[in-house]
């Protein structure tokens, strides 16, 4: 019981923070972290736990913006409409999670990430050239439903926290041992009665639907759509990977952490550099990928296991391999 | 034959030749992927950013130097194979070495490599369009056909024309060091079985070095031909690093004579795609027919590796 | 009752010919032997029945139902399971976890699933290994660890390839009597050895594969003098 309060206490304080703080610069910065959270935890789903890197998740951010985004006429966002336009964000892009992965599924390692991410090219192509539908480069551009920052602050925070508990029931039950046995090694999961393909496809629709409607999220917040940057390779596929490298892929934490990292990195580095601050997450791969492979909370817990091995090594007699 | 028809043909040709020159220029591109994919199985997803390097290259040598960029490649090859061979030394290598949960991330590292180098292009150069202004740069070469009757005027963009005859130079020139030189059979033999050519005494991890400084340099050489006729912007790379792709896995990875040939088709789908299709989706063709040759003929158009 | 039917199968790849018409059953609760030089196929026959590619020509049947060309996933919830030569253990998982990822053929639980590994974990007497991480695990264990796991799919027919190479002697005693506690609980076993003195001692037949065909099958003893087998192992001058 004392351990679920540890969780309870500081989300009842994150919850009703906006009543006490109203600064909307400070709550935008928050809701982003929140929906990059978000953005991490789907892809870190996918890559971390079940090995399957994509380079192109855009491709379901996206989709769930422009879905949001085709349920509105007029010039503002009705509430009412703001609401379908999550859950018909995250339905298409379980749909296009559907069809990219019987596509994509048939390649392994690399030529699955590379595949993903040739997809989601030719959907930011579409977005441009399909003028009728998406209004092509010139982007879409309403007014959102809400004035005040603090119910998107509370909707994404909602989505957060649906977004982590999901993931962490998922990760506990069969379902989540599978995923790790398909990262581990596909062949011999397919040997131990897994059905590999079924379930690499059950961990790419649950990161896609989270991604979706995160994507949903951003239209109805931000009410635009640019498709250079929704659809974007390097702004947001990288980024979600980065996210997740940063904080620790294959944990719950990690992703999380990344966000909020990520976030406060760009502004102080947007405010400072200005143009061509992402030299500095270019560095940042480099760096934690030789250095800090998994990432802040990855590294940490490793330091912890080490820890652990250290003293219990000290006391423990050797145990015999025969039986 | 009525002088729609013949404008018809004309077309048709004129587009086929731009398809072809261009098609040189993407072999050389897809030529460095290929071998790197080829040798050592690696991707290099900051292709295109070498490709924009060495165009800077080639605008400070004019800009700065009045060098010419043809003349510019003396120095650009060697160049780009040194910071080829650095990147894969200093930051492929070792990661390769690693074991972590996250597979992939030799790629990874190759997009922060790319996203360090056009980013520094940007802060360093700015976003403005520059141009390398030769005195030749629209100067065409006609060609006049008489076809059934009537007279066809077919013409070539010089610039291209001299850069598909250097690739094809360049890709000569590969495919004899490969085939005829040491160096060249010690590429072919960790191409096709990296432990058993460690076995026999090659210096894999030279290798390696080597093959991904010839790579950055046949890449950098393309960059340094398209100056001439393109607007250079710390972003140009972008596009390229997928072509070489397509190139590389429709030519067959490690297959020279299959990244020429992948060249070619892509160049003259392109071509034809932005002609008689749809300018906007000609990009999107050659993504679909990057994966579905990738689903479906995964050795390439003409089969397995034959460097 | 023959639970395992191999009936004219060959599988080629490009140029070889890796099994060639190769005819052999398994009766329900026996123990066969396959023995065979390097090279022989032998790996090959288990990957076929396993699922991981379909025979060029020929059946498969398990039960009398055919099961050529299913995918090994379905093959193993039938009811066969297989170790690897080459241990292919779940790496970052414990081995308990490891042991949990095949014992959910049986449940959606994951409660179930931990008791079932735990039993499959005492069989094979690894009890003191259970959270370790698979990879820091010695051979031996490694390969305990694949059966263990092959265990707990429930299987009625093992396949097990070369789980004694590399072990030491005391090793091989202690994994001869898990195989035979394996028999015991009635599971058929199917297995592949280089170490004779195993191979003699745990099967009731022995079959002998060179080239990927089937030189010759019948009591260990049959099979150990058969001039064809000695040939095929040590030469023709010494036949």
């Amino acid at each position: 019981m004392p351990k679920k309060l540890l969780f309870l206490l500081p989300l009842v304080l994150v919850a009703v923070l906006p009543l006490f703080w109203t600064n909307p610069y400070v709550l935008h910065m928050l809701i982003l972290c929140m929906m990059w959270s978000v953005l991490g935890q789907s892809w870190n789903l996918l890559g971390g736990y079940t090995g399957q890197v994509s380079f192109g998740h855009a491709a379901f951010f996206g989709i769930g913006a422009y879905s949001a985004a085709l349920l509105v006429n007029g010039q503002g966002i009705p509430p009412a409409r703001a609401w379908l336009g999550l859950g018909l964000g995250g339905v298409t892009a379980v749909l296009l999670a559907v069809f990219i992965g019987w596509v994509c599924f048939r390649l392994r390692g690399p030529y699955f990430a590379l595949s993903v991410m040739a997809l989601s090219e030719v959907l930011h192509l579409i977005a441009i050239n399909w003028k009728d539908v998406t209004n092509g480069a010139e982007g879409v551009l309403f007014i959102p439903a809400f004035n005040d920052k603090k119910y998107y602050y509370w909707i994404v925070l909602a989505l957060a926290v649906t977004n982590f508990v999901c993931i962490k029931y998922v990760m506990k039950s069969k379902l989540g041992l599978y995923f790790l046995a398909i990262r581990e090694d596909q062949d011999a999961a397919e040997s131990l009665g897994i059905n590999t393909t079924v379930y690499k496809l059950a961990s790419l629709l649950i990161s896609a639907f989270f991604t979706g409607v995160a994507g949903a999220f951003y239209f109805n917040y931000m009410g635009f759509i640019d498709p250079g940057i929704v659809f974007d390779t390097a702004k947001i596929s990288v980024m979600m990977i980065l996210v997740t490298m940063l904080g620790g892929a294959a944990t719950l934490a990690g992703p999380a952490v990344g966000a909020v990292l990520y976030i406060l990195v760009s502004e102080i580095l947007r405010a400072w550099l200005g143009q061509g601050h992402l030299v500095f997450f270019g560095v940042l791969i480099i760096v934690i990928i030789l250095f800090f492979p998994n990432g802040i909370v990855g590294t940490w817990k490793d330091r912890q296991a080490r820890k652990a091995k250290g003293a219990a090594a000290a006391g423990v007699t050797t145990t015999g391999g025969g039986a | 034959m009525s002088p729609q028809v013949a404008g018809q043909i004309e077309l048709f040709l004129q587009v086929v030749i731009a398809g072809v020159l261009l098609g040189g220029l993407y072999a050389l591109i897809g030529l460095g992927m290929s071998l790197i994919m080829g040798v050592m199985r690696i991707i290099n997803l900051a292709h295109g950013e070498l490709m924009m390097v060495a165009m800077y290259i080639t605008f400070w040598g004019f800009t700065l130097w009045k060098v010419d960029p043809y003349v510019s490649l003396l120095a650009v090859l060697p160049v780009m194979f040194l910071l080829g061979v650095a990147i894969q030394k200093f930051l492929i290598s070792p990661v390769m070495a690693t074991d972590t949960i996250l597979p992939e991330n030799q790629v990874l590292l190759t997009v922060g490599v790319g996203m360090v180098l056009s980013n520094l292009a940007l802060i360093f150069f700015s976003a403005n369009y520059r141009s390398v202004p030769v005195s030749y740069a629209s100067k065409t070469i006609y060609w006049d056909v008489a076809v059934g009757g009537q007279t066809i005027s077919l013409s070539f963009n010089f610039p291209f024309l001299v850069a598909f005859g250097i690739a094809l130079l360049l890709g000569g020139a590969l495919f004899l060091f490969l085939s005829r030189t040491d160096t060249g059979r010690m590429i072919r033999a960790t191409a096709q079985d990296k432990r058993a050519a460690a076995l026999m005494g090659i210096n894999t991890e030279r290798i390696t070095v080597i093959t991904f400084g010839l790579g950055a340099a046949l890449v950098g050489a393309a960059g340094t031909l398209l100056a001439p006729v393109y607007y250079l912007y710390p972003q140009i790379g972008h596009p390229f690093t997928p072509k070489a792709f397509i190139i590389t896995v429709l030519g067959g990875m490690g297959n020279v004579a299959g990244a020429v040939v992948g060249g070619l088709v892509l160049g003259l789908a392109e071509s034809l795609g932005s002609v008689y299709v749809s300018l906007g989706y000609k990009d999107a063709l050659g993504f679909v027919i990057f994966v579905l040759v990738l689903i479906f003929m995964p050795n390439g158009l003409l089969g397995k590796s034959k460097a | 009752m023959k639970v395992l039917e191999v009936d004219g199968v060959s599988r080629r790849f490009g140029g070889l010919m890796a099994v060639a018409d190769l005819t052999f059953h398994l009766n329900k609760g026996e123990v066969l032997g396959v023995i065979g030089p390097n090279g022989a196929g032998k790996t090959t026959v288990f990957n076929l029945i396993n699922g991981y590619f379909p025979p060029t020509k020929g059946t498969i049947k398990f039960k009398g139902e055919r099961i050529d060309g299913l995918k090994p996933h379905t093959v193993c919830h039938k009811g066969i399971a297989r170790t690897f030569q080459v241990v292919k253990p779940l790496q970052r998982l414990t081995v308990e976890e490891n042991v949990m990822a095949s014992a959910f053929v049986k449940t959606n639980r994951t409660a179930e699933a931990r008791r079932i590994a735990g039993e499959w974990i005492s069989f094979t007497g690894m009890d003191a290994w259970k959270d370790r991480e698979a990879r820091g695990l010695p051979l031996g264990m490694r390969k305990r660890l694949e059966m263990a796991r092959a265990l707990a799919t429930r299987p009625e027919v093992l396949l097990l390839d070369e789980n004694f190479a590399g072990l030491n002697h005391s090793e091989v005693e202690a994994t001869i009597g898990i195989v035979r506690k394996i028999h015991e609980s009635g599971i058929s076993i199917l297995i592949i050895e280089h170490n004779m003195k195993v191979i003699m001692s745990v099967s009731h037949r022995l079959i002998a594969i060179s080239y990927g065909e089937k030189i010759t099958e019948g009591t260990p003893d049959e099979v150990a003098n058969h001039p064809q087998v000695i040939e095929a192992y040590l030469g023709a001058a010494h036949v």
